[in-house]
């Protein structure tokens, strides 16, 4: 075939129709992450036998007509997944040579669904970081223009999907490293209700706050991956029991009467004038569909990045305190005793980053300044979930920018963590509150993509995903693609 | 909100992390800056708040006492970094 759909969708109904069988389209993927990827880093594992394994199955899968909506549909898996058998490093020299004995929960789902593992992507150090940068395997590089970030924590996921070498990947979203890199490469990209999806087999690093979810170019590939991704789960005690419609179902109805609210805190200094404009226009989109917008207020947000990195600090020190050089995972050499293995393992394992991280966590939770630190920020998590609870009161989604500027250029931020921190101004504070939010691309300045944010109530992902597909519907910013890719 | 060097040291200590003297002072710099961007926490009166640790306030779940894993010891061991005889070995601890 001489073009191929790009996306999950395409993909599925092409399989369904027998237009090509998903050897033929995993081999093109393949191609294209041998053509393109050498430069854009997005992999850090390409799993070409096990693809083609897995697409061979699903192909005598679906002969036996027992194919389901996704099977054989390939995607790239970040590699903060346990993935039995394969490589699952969390971009961590720590784990460079660990060998996951067993599946994530959502890997585990994404096979039973029969979809094809193309690879394992790039991110940022144990998901820490706004820009990719702290990976050990190096930086992704934004398809759009490559001496700019793909955002992070999610950034080989982004780049991936932006780059068209693979269709749709998995993500997870801390403070906003499924949303910031999305909005930044120009895709797609949804952040479920704290709950929603497992994070058994999922490495931690924040633990109140990390939730997975899906990066593609449309929303209606968000939906079929959520449909695959979401369930409940015995095994994660934070997974939560709640029904769940198709995610599907709600695309196609009208937005008209929806009512939308503009928070005044999203359009302050921080904001580049410009993403301002461009998100306006895009909120202008939703009225013309018919959705009544009103600005609104959400008192304490301001507060979500201090509180934010208190209590990600604070869970990150405390998870990874397990890498200590005795089980799995990087130990140094010659150590002189168990307290000189443990210091070097993790002095020479870590990254700067996530060291920083872990002393500044370290700190809150040290004897004397646990009240002054980490129970203050849990106090203001308390004010900004009442905040928002409020607001989602009178409106049904808040509508703003995902990220305050475009994307910026590699190695500007990494001197100035407090700098790097401000990136995800817009979007830790709804990880604070649990809430699920969407990225959707919106637009340009300068040539570089600008994501339009939406943010709903608990478990109301579906009509998040609503308002993204019949935004979609009457534009075109999300079937733009950059110079770099296929 | 400054952290000075020997601040750092004994926070590496606690947090098992060697850091070489020289790059003690750039950490207390970092450290220090980002302390003082938290501080900013410090404006808003919290006093009565009860403090958020689950955003949903949803209770963990248990699930039945029942084993679900087959023995996967040799599995998990093939990640060790040095074991003999189905054991971990670490430097000795007593003399």
């Amino acid at each position: 075939m001489s073009s191929y759909p790009d996306t999950v969708a395409g993909i599925a109904t092409a399989l369904a129709n027998g237009e090509f069988s998903s050897v033929e389209i995993t081999r093109h993927y393949l191609a294209k992450i041998a053509e393109f990827d050498g430069l854009l880093n997005s992999y850090i594992t390409i799993c070409d036998d096990r693809a083609l394994h897995d697409a061979k199955m699903a192909d005598e899968r679906r002969a036996r007509g027992e194919a389901g909506p996704v099977t054989g549909v390939p995607y790239a898996h970040k590699d903060i997944f346990c993935t039995k058998g394969i490589r699952t490093s969390c971009a961590s020299r720590m784990l460079d040579n660990f060998i996951a004995p067993y599946d994530a929960t959502v890997s585990e789902r994404l096979n039973d669904a029969g979809m094809v593992l193309l690879g394992k992507t790039n991110m940022d150090e144990f998901a820490m970081g706004s820009s990719n940068e702290s990976s050990y395997y190096g930086p992704v590089l934004n398809p759009w223009k490559t001496s700019a970030v793909p955002g992070g924590s999610s950034g080989g996921s982004a780049a991936a999907v932006a780059a068209r070498i693979a269709p749709c990947a998995t993500a997870t979203d801390t403070g906003g490293s499924i949303r910031q890199p999305a909005a930044l490469c120009g895709v797609s990209g949804l952040k479920p209700t704290y709950g929603r999806v497992s994070r058994y087999g999922m490495i931690a690093f924040a633990s109140s706050l990390d939730q997975g979810g899906p990066i593609a170019t449309t929303a209606e590939d968000l939906a079929l991956m959520m449909n695959v991704m979401a369930t409940f789960d015995a095994k994660d005690s934070t997974s939560i029991d709640h029904p769940m419609a198709d995610h599907t179902d709600s695309l196609t109805k009208s937005i008209k009467g929806l009512r939308c609210g503009v928070p005044k805190q999203f359009f302050n200094n921080s904001l580049d004038p410009d993403v301002a404009k461009t998100t306006r226009a895009a909120i202008s989109e939703l009225e013309r569909l018919g959705a009544i917008c009103s600005e609104i207020d959400i008192p304490s947000i301001e507060l979500a990045i201090p509180a934010y990195y208190v209590i990600s600090s604070a869970e990150c020190s405390s998870n990874l305190s397990r890498y200590d050089g005795v089980r799995f995972g990087y130990r140094c050499e010659n150590p002189i005793d168990l307290e000189d293995m443990y210091e070097r393992s993790r002095s020479e394992g870590l990254g700067s980053e996530t060291k920083r991280r872990i002393l500044i966590g370290t700190y809150a939770l040290s004897s004397g300044y646990y009240d002054a630190y980490y129970a203050k920020a849990q106090q203001i998590r308390r004010l900004i979930r009442d905040s928002f609870t409020t607001a989602l009161e009178s409106v049904d989604v808040i509508v703003g920018p995902t990220s305050p500027s475009v994307a910026f250029e590699l190695g500007q931020k990494t001197d100035d963590p407090v700098s790097m921190y401000l990136s995800d101004i817009y979007t830790t504070a709804v990880n604070l509150a649990g809430l699920p939010a969407v990225s959707v691309p919106a637009g340009f300045v300068d040539g570089l993509p600008v994501g339009l944010q939406v943010i709903g109530n608990d478990f109301e992902e579906s009509t998040l995903l609503q308002v993204a597909h019949q935004y979609q519907n009457v534009t075109d910013w999300h079937t733009r693609k950059p110079p770099l890719g296929g | 909100m400054a952290i000075v060097d020997d601040e750092v040291r004994q926070i590496a200590h606690l947090a098992r992390i060697k850091i070489d003297d020289n790059e003690i002072p750039g950490y207390a710099e970092q450290l220090s800056k980002i302390l003082d961007f938290v501080t900013q926490m410090n404006a808003v009166d919290t006093d009565g708040i009860e403090p958020l640790a689950h955003p949903l306030e949803v209770a963990a779940h248990n699930r039945a006492d029942v084993v679900l894993e087959r023995d996967m010891r040799e599995s998990f061991q093939s990640n060790a970094p040095q074991i003999e005889n189905s054991l971990y070995l670490v430097p000795k601890v007593i003399e």
